[in-house]
């Protein structure tokens, strides 16, 4: 007969092992897939992945700025998750932190730079915080399901950018292109060893938000009621405005992502500006296993793979979807393979005293 | 004006279907305890698969059945990592509609500005039923479609009998209450499980290919364009029963051409606000399902709550 037992905690070195054979394996999938269905040699479309990602002092800049963004808006989502509340809105949050940014940039161009600066972050954080605002209170006040509401407002987002950029923000000097006009200078994010300073914010907010959720109040409580509501309550914590703060700081994370991705990579606001960030995000963050420093190191490859898959489509004529394709396999097999580290199967007849995997 | 209003009701139902496959796969999904946030991904899959089928033999059944094949593929992994590993029902649900969008993308590469061929076309040209397509208004509306809508009313109503009138319905949904009664009952949890999960990924896929055969019906890079998460909205939208997903479904068709529509007629509002109209109106449903707290209209009690027998 054949049991599933709940081990007892596994060393780190081993269940380090497993998820590396996870991804081993996931690349062999897709590697038995490119021979399959493209008839190429992996080999190669994986050394031209890992080119593009590398390959160049340009290449490795375009991969440190994705990175950022996409390590900022995972922290933000690991709050959320943190809590098991689903955010799944980062994609909408980036939308809406990049309007209010923008909002600053384009209609106060002539304001200091250092002042404008500020007040476009502060803006993008308000934007991203307000639009999380709106689900956290539903859920909050209602129980309503996040993760439905934070899914439609991105779409809503979304649609709102587009009229802007078709309707009222259309820049009248760009001959009737629809396109929002440039930032200002001032609106622009310096750059520090030729990347944009947002990597200096990653870095910083990498280091802040481990604090917030391991050794704050705030992110006790978080912990705790994304544990179980029930023990929150017993132990006293005000449900309501842990949920609201903590999915506001969630937004405001998003928020931020989207005034850099404003500012610093596209020095302008467009509908085209988060790329799915807020979903790969989640991605990213469920890698990192929800801690800030694991999410530094999962954003950084997901960006050089990326980054990879944008080349491999001119370098080897393949589509940039194997990149995404590449994703979700990789992501399929570390899922699967935590089932190896929590639980071991055994064989033969259960004992009285492990039937409930009590034994060990 | 009466035949614009007939024109347009017309083509809600047709917009409305591949919505409507979608949302009864989800809700036979959740119905036995699973939430699955991948239908996005399966209608993308079922998309690509049925078109490409589609263009190779020119067969309307050989194309539906891979799509609902495909999808069913995709399924399977999500059941693979929530049923038997255990994973989060949400990110692994998440991960495959990533999975399914880079695979379209993937195998739709080649495919980009092809057209269904023309014997497809004419198989799901609109036929008129005698007799009920003759009634007036309603008739015009509902019985003068191509064959894979009624196929749509076909499933729903038969979904509804399957999970309300059988005894394995009746199994289906002891499962998503109270998985532990169930067990005790000795139903098999994991082949429900996995059997249901597998039939609503094929009719997700089916969703999916409606939109690239007969909708579209060409090739276009992420066809579905959100219509999947549309789909898991729908559900609550629509209680968890087969029966209303008909009118939901239709009614979200509507809201999904409404705007194209009244920039027709010289209306003065942005379209892109009227685009906003389907999320919010799914919204406003959810909020007010979750203001009421009734019990008719709730989930599965234990929607994405993994059930281990070990656990108890």
């Amino acid at each position: 007969m054949i049991r599933i037992v709940k081990r007892a905690n596994m060393p780190k070195t081993k269940s380090a092992g497993i998820r590396l054979l996870a991804v081993l394996l996931a690349l062999l999938t897709s590697a038995v897939l490119i021979i399959l269905a493209l008839s190429l040699n992996p080999l190669d479309v994986y050394i031209a992945l890992f080119k593009g990602a590398f390959g160049s002092a340009y290449r490795i800049r375009e991969v440190v700025e994705n990175a950022t963004v996409l390590t900022i808006a995972s922290l933000g989502i690991a709050i959320a998750f943190k809590m098991q509340f689903w955010n799944i809105g980062g994609e909408g949050q980036i939308c809406m932190g990049a309007f209010f940014a923008s909002f600053l940039a384009l209609n106060f161009p002539e304001l200091p730079k250092l002042l404008l600066l500020t007040l476009m972050v502060l803006a993008g954080m308000l934007g991203g915080g307000l639009w999380a605002f709106i689900p956290a209170y539903l859920r909050a006040k209602w129980k309503t399901n996040e993760t439905i509401i934070t899914l439609m407002m991105n779409y809503i987002a979304l649609k709102w950018l587009t009229y802007l950029q078709y309707g009222p923000w259309k820049d009248p000097s760009a001959l009737g292109f629809p396109k929002i006009a440039n930032f200002s200078d001032n609106a622009i994010l310096p750059e520090v060893f030729g990347v944009h300073i947002g990597w200096i914010f990653a870095l910083i907010l990498v280091v802040l938000v481990n604090i917030f959720l391991n050794h704050s109040k705030k992110g006790y409580e978080i912990a705790v009621l994304g544990e179980s509501e029930n023990t929150a309550l017993y132990a006293g914590i005000n449900i309501k405005r842990t949920i609201i703060t903590a999915i506001f700081i969630s937004g405001a994370l998003c928020g931020l992502t989207g005034m850099i991705q404003a500012s610093a990579v596209n020095n302008t606001l467009s509908v085209e500006i988060s790329k799915g960030i807020g979903f790969t995000a989640i991605i990213t963050t469920w890698l990192g296993f929800l801690k800030p420093g694991f999410i530094l190191v999962v954003s950084t490859l997901f960006a050089a793979l990326v980054q990879g898959g944008s080349f491999i489509q001119t370098a080897v004529g393949i589509p940039q979807a194997v990149a995404e394709l590449l994703q979700g396999l990789i992501l399929f097999f570390v899922l699967g393979c935590e089932f190896f580290i929590r639980y071991k199967i055994v064989l033969g007849k259960p004992f009285l005293s492990d039937r409930r995997g009590i034994k060990e | 004006m009466t035949s614009n209003v007939v024109s347009f009701l017309a083509a809600a139902i047709v917009a409305g279907t591949p919505l409507l496959f979608a949302t009864l796969g989800e809700i036979m999904t959740e119905k036995v305890g699973n939430l699955n946030l991948g239908v996005e991904g399966m209608m993308l899959m079922g998309a690509v698969a049925g078109f490409y089928v589609g263009l190779k033999t020119a067969s309307p059944l050989l194309a539906l059945l891979a799509a609902m094949a495909c999808g069913a593929v995709g399924a399977l992994i999500y059941a693979v990592l929530t049923v038997s590993l255990r994973a989060n029902q949400v990110v692994a649900g998440l991960t495959l509609t990533t999975f399914g969008t880079g695979f379209a993308g993937f195998m739709g590469q080649s495919l980009v500005g092809e057209i269904a061929p023309v014997t497809i076309k004419t198989f799901f040209q609109p036929v008129i039923i005698p007799l009920l397509g003759r009634i007036p208004f309603i008739g015009e509306i509902l019985f003068q479609q191509d064959l894979f809508v009624y196929f749509g009313y076909l499933t729903a109503i038969l979904l509804g009998i399957y999970l309300y009138k059988t005894r394995i319905g009746l199994n289906l949904r002891a499962i998503g209450e109270n998985p532990a009664a169930a067990d005790a009952a000795s139903v098999n949890i994991t082949l429900y499980k996995y059997a249901h999960i597998l039939l609503g990924g094929a009719l997700c896929g089916l969703g999916g290919a409606y939109l690239s055969l007969v909708y579209v019906p060409a090739w276009a890079e992420n066809i579905t364009a959100g219509r999947g998460w549309i789909a898991v909205a729908l559900v609550i939208f629509a209680a968890w029963n087969p029966f209303k997903a008909i009118v939901g479904a239709f009614l979200f068709g509507g809201l999904d051409i409404i705007g194209f529509r009244i920039q027709g007629t010289g209306f003065a509002v942005s379209q892109y606000f009227l685009d906003m109209l389907p999320y919010l109106v799914t919204m406003a449903v959810l909020i007010i399902v979750s203001m009421k707290k009734s019990q008719e209209k709730a989930p599965p009690k234990a929607l994405s709550v993994p059930y281990f027998r070990e656990d108890r």
